[in-house]
């Protein structure tokens, strides 16, 4: 069965390059960001956090800071109650500690002040009283029978006997006679992998404000990718109705996942709650590393065989995950994808998640999907090159297609994998000569995409033009990319339309901005609401002529009669009918609600050429395409852009990002300085190659594209980088000193 | 009957089971005789799980109806960035 909402049309303003909505406030500085919000009278809040990576809090003694003049209000987990499900209470506890402090940089209390040195002289007059424990931050050394136990309790039915307590689930996915798989095997390769954890490294730090008032009532105004979710978490941990609590959502500096929860806004609400003032927090760089999601870090092993022409007979891969102090959530998804672009007879996955005194894992786009599609990538590549075969004739000869059956378990329908190989393969970039020192590699990824919960509303102005409320804070152009579709859908000029994201209480509810959903859903409701308001337009016209309703339709902006029979009527313009909207039955406006499903999984595929200093160890990406299946491509300069920041921030994540924790258990590096991101002189012009296979659940075919991308990049690097230097990197960052010891011990 | 396939994990929970099935119209008919078959299931079908119907993944869709013949598969909860 498939969603079968699509029908193919030629598209007027889809898929145009219009000028984005939000680009003059953003380069003139007049976007408001979630720390330009003020309020009068307003205290400002900081948190003081544990120095240890693991230490039972004994008491907090906050008298000597309440003491301090311009000190309002002091908060502790004794401020909060204790939530009845696991998810709310890891949550809160992740917002302050209750009872241990799990990692470097959990929040241990907070204070909220007159200015800014006030709250900061009194975070030092606060006396925690910790007994510090035994603590362990790699994944493997937690994983081990008598490791130091972050959390007692949390192990999941799933998870075999014998295990440390730290490890809390386990996943298996996969088909077929996996030993037969091998013993048809001409060559089988096994490696083992690791991944850093690495940051999201939005540049807008989590910022909020919050004013609760005397008689229950609270606003809250924060930079997050879903108001929503961010009023139900904070509802229950304050204990307040939904109705009582109105979210809104700032301009977004970058998300990418990381703004899917809460960190700060609880406490900004207790503090405000006790003092009877605004309260505003924005977290410090220092405090964004220490204590706001990462990913994951992941050790793994793989093994997969291979005939000698090219086909893979089977593939097993183990993955390990650590998720921080709290259980991880991520650890199926790896499992689910790392196989996804093939189609095998033989596969398994198997996964571990487990617990590390580090921050809470956070989603970062596709969450658990790159680091093992990496490891399984890498050995492909390893076998091609053992074969002398074409590595993108190997991906095509295994590649999944309509009718395979997934390595998770469905049966794909239409995914455009085949198509990006192929497009890949045409391009003038994997025929390009490479020079001394430099190596090609690519990669294939893969995201599932989903739909969720979405609500919009489209205002019919008398003036002609639309207003467009939704409730999915725009980090990656869906302000621009819904008018569109709405001016699609109306036949009126996109520059007639404008949307803006609204607060809790002007919508019903909406899922957070995650999972490349926002062009897939909010555009479906956005085009379902546009066809609710030209029904009624049609029925007012339909009134003005004297004629049935079903004998008006829509075309080209305008109501005209359905046909010969209908009778004989000038079109009617949008503008024409919502000007005298008072008059024919009151103001026009569509609506639609849903919980949308049908997003259809997305596929990519990356090839990038680098060269190695030899001396250094160093990498420079000289060249980098990327081709992905876009469903439509709503706005093209958006979806190249997602196509491109997934490319960058992979760069990062496969050369240089990591999480360095020193042998206490404390972050070494928490800061953009010592944090290396990729600038844009490591970086070449990254090329992009939209194809569009249209998506059958969606009407114009849109696909999410904003996931997929960080996929491939791991793989697809290491790759270029193993052959540039004749050895097998398994081990990610590659920074400088870990490829030169590698070109060392391989020499 | 509706035959539901189940992830590799779960299925110490279906007595080793790759594949259940049972008499059901939606997917919360199909939820609701699962655990009811299988008691073992439901730790995981409360965390959240989606539901995969010949290709095309539901994350909360009670009363959406299985025709006969579908392919069923059960998936973790879909969650993203």
């Amino acid at each position: 069965m498939s969603l079968d909402e699509y029908s193919r049309r030629e598209f007027k303003q889809v898929g145009t390059r219009v000028r984005r909505p939000d680009g003059v406030d953003k380069v003139t500085g007049r976007a408001l960001y979630g720390a330009d919000v003020t309020a009068p009278g307003m205290l400002i809040g900081r948190i003081l956090r544990s120095p240890h990576a693991h230490a039972k809090i004994k008491s907090i003694d906050t008298t000597a800071a309440e003491a301090l003049k311009g000190v309002r209000a002091v908060v502790t987990s004794a401020d909060f109650g204790v939530p009845d499900d696991d998810f709310t209470r890891d949550v809160q506890d992740n917002c302050m500690a209750r009872g241990k402090a799990l990692y470097d940089g959990h929040a241990v209390a907070a204070v909220a002040a007159t200015d800014s040195a006030t709250a900061k002289a009194a975070l030092k007059l606060i006396k925690v009283d910790y007994e510090i424990l035994p603590h362990v931050t790699d994944v493997d050394e937690a994983m081990k029978p008598d490791a130091p136990v972050v959390q007692k309790g949390r192990v999941q039915e799933n998870v075999p006997s014998g295990y440390s307590e730290n490890v809390t689930a386990h996943f298996e996915f996969g088909h077929g006679d996996i030993e037969a798989g091998f013993a048809k095997a001409d060559k089988i390769v096994e490696r083992s992998f690791k991944t850093a954890a690495t940051h999201q490294g939005y540049i807008e730090p989590h910022a909020c404000l919050a004013a609760v008032t005397s008689d229950g009532k609270a606003d809250l105004w924060c930079c997050t990718q879903g108001q929503f979710f961010v009023r139900t978490l904070c509802a229950d941990i304050i204990g307040m109705e939904a109705s009582q609590l109105r979210v809104t959502a700032s301009e977004i500096g970058g998300g990418f996942g990381g703004k899917t929860t809460v960190f700060i806004e609880p406490v900004a609400l207790a503090l405000s709650k006790k003092s009877g003032r605004p309260v505003k927090i924005v977290m410090t760089r220092d405090e964004v590393f220490r204590a706001t999601g990462p990913t994951v870090s992941s050790s793994s092993d793989v093994k997969i065989g291979m005939t000698k022409d090219g086909r893979i007979t089977a593939g097993l891969a183990t993955l390990r995950y650590q998720g921080g102090a709290f259980p991880c959530g991520t650890t199926e998804f790896g499992c689910s994808a790392a196989f996804a672009a093939y189609d095998l007879d033989a596969v398994k996955t198997l996964g571990w998640s487990v617990l590390t005194n580090r921050p809470k894992e956070a989603a970062y786009r596709a969450p658990g999907a790159p680091m093992a599609v990496y490891a399984v990538e890498s050995v492909v590549d390893e076998l091609c090159r053992h074969f002398d075969l074409d590595p993108l004739e190997v991906r095509l000869k295994n590649a999944a297609r309509k009718g395979t059956k997934s390595s998770y378990g469905p049966t794909f329908s239409d995914i455009g994998l085949v198509a990006t190989l192929e497009a890949a393969q045409k391009h003038p970039h994997y025929a390009a000569p490479l020079g001394p020192n430099q190596g090609r590699g690519l990669s294939c990824g893969f995201w599932f995409n989903f739909g969720g919960n979405t609500c919009v509303s489209l205002n019919v102005n008398t003036d002609g033009t639309v207003g467009i409320t939704e409730g999915n804070p725009d980090i990656g152009g869906s302000r621009a990319s819904i008018s569109l579709m709405a001016a699609e859908e109306l036949g009126i000029p996109y520059e007639k339309i404008r949307t803006v994201v609204v607060d809790t209480n002007s919508l019903g509810y909406n899922d957070v901005t995650d999972g490349s959903r926002v062009t897939f859903a909010v555009g479906l409701a956005t085009i379902k609401a546009a066809r609710d308001a030209i029904k009624k337009m049609c029925g007012r016209a339909a009134k003005m002529w004297g004629i049935d309703p079903e004998a008006v339709e829509w075309k080209d902006g305008a109501a005209v009669p359905a046909g010969p029979n209908a009778g004989k009527f000038p079109p009617m313009t949008l503008a024409e009918i919502a000007a005298v909207s008072a008059k024919t039955g009151g103001p026009i406006a569509g609506h639609h609600e849903v919980n949308a499903d049908g997003a259809g999984v997305s596929f990519g595929v990356h090839l990038v050429d680098v060269e190695v200093d030899k001396e250094t160890g160093a990498t420079k990406v000289l060249r980098y395409t990327i081709f992905q299946d876009a469903g439509k491509a709503v706005h093209p300069d958006y979806v190249e852009g997602q196509m491109q920041g997934g490319a960058v921030q992979g760069i990062g994540w496969a050369l240089n990002e990591e999480y360095i924790y020193g042998k206490d258990g404390k972050l070494q590096n928490p800061g953009f300085l010592d944090y290396r991101v990729p600038v844009a002189s490591d970086l070449p012009n990254i090329e992009t190659v939209i194809l569009e296979i249209p998506n059958p659940g969606h009407p114009y075919g849109v696909r999410g594209v904003g996931e997929t991308p960080i996929v491939p990049p791991l793989a697809a690097i290491s790759n270029a980088v193993s052959h540039a230097t004749g050895v097998r990197m398994t081990e990610l960052p590659m920074s400088p000193p870990r490829v030169l010891k590698a070109i060392t011990d391989g020499a | 009957m509706v035959k539901v396939q189940l992830w590799g994990s779960l299925r110490q929970a279906a007595d080793g089971q790759a594949e259940v099935e049972v008499e059901a119209a939606t997917f919360k008919d199909l939820l609701d005789r699962l655990v009811d078959a299988h008691p073992g299931l439901e730790p995981q079908i409360r965390r959240g799980v989606s539901l995969s119907l010949d290709g095309v993944i539901y994350r909360e869709a009670w009363f959406t109806e299985i025709p006969p013949e579908a392919e069923v598969v059960l998936l973790p909860y879909m969650t993203g960035g």
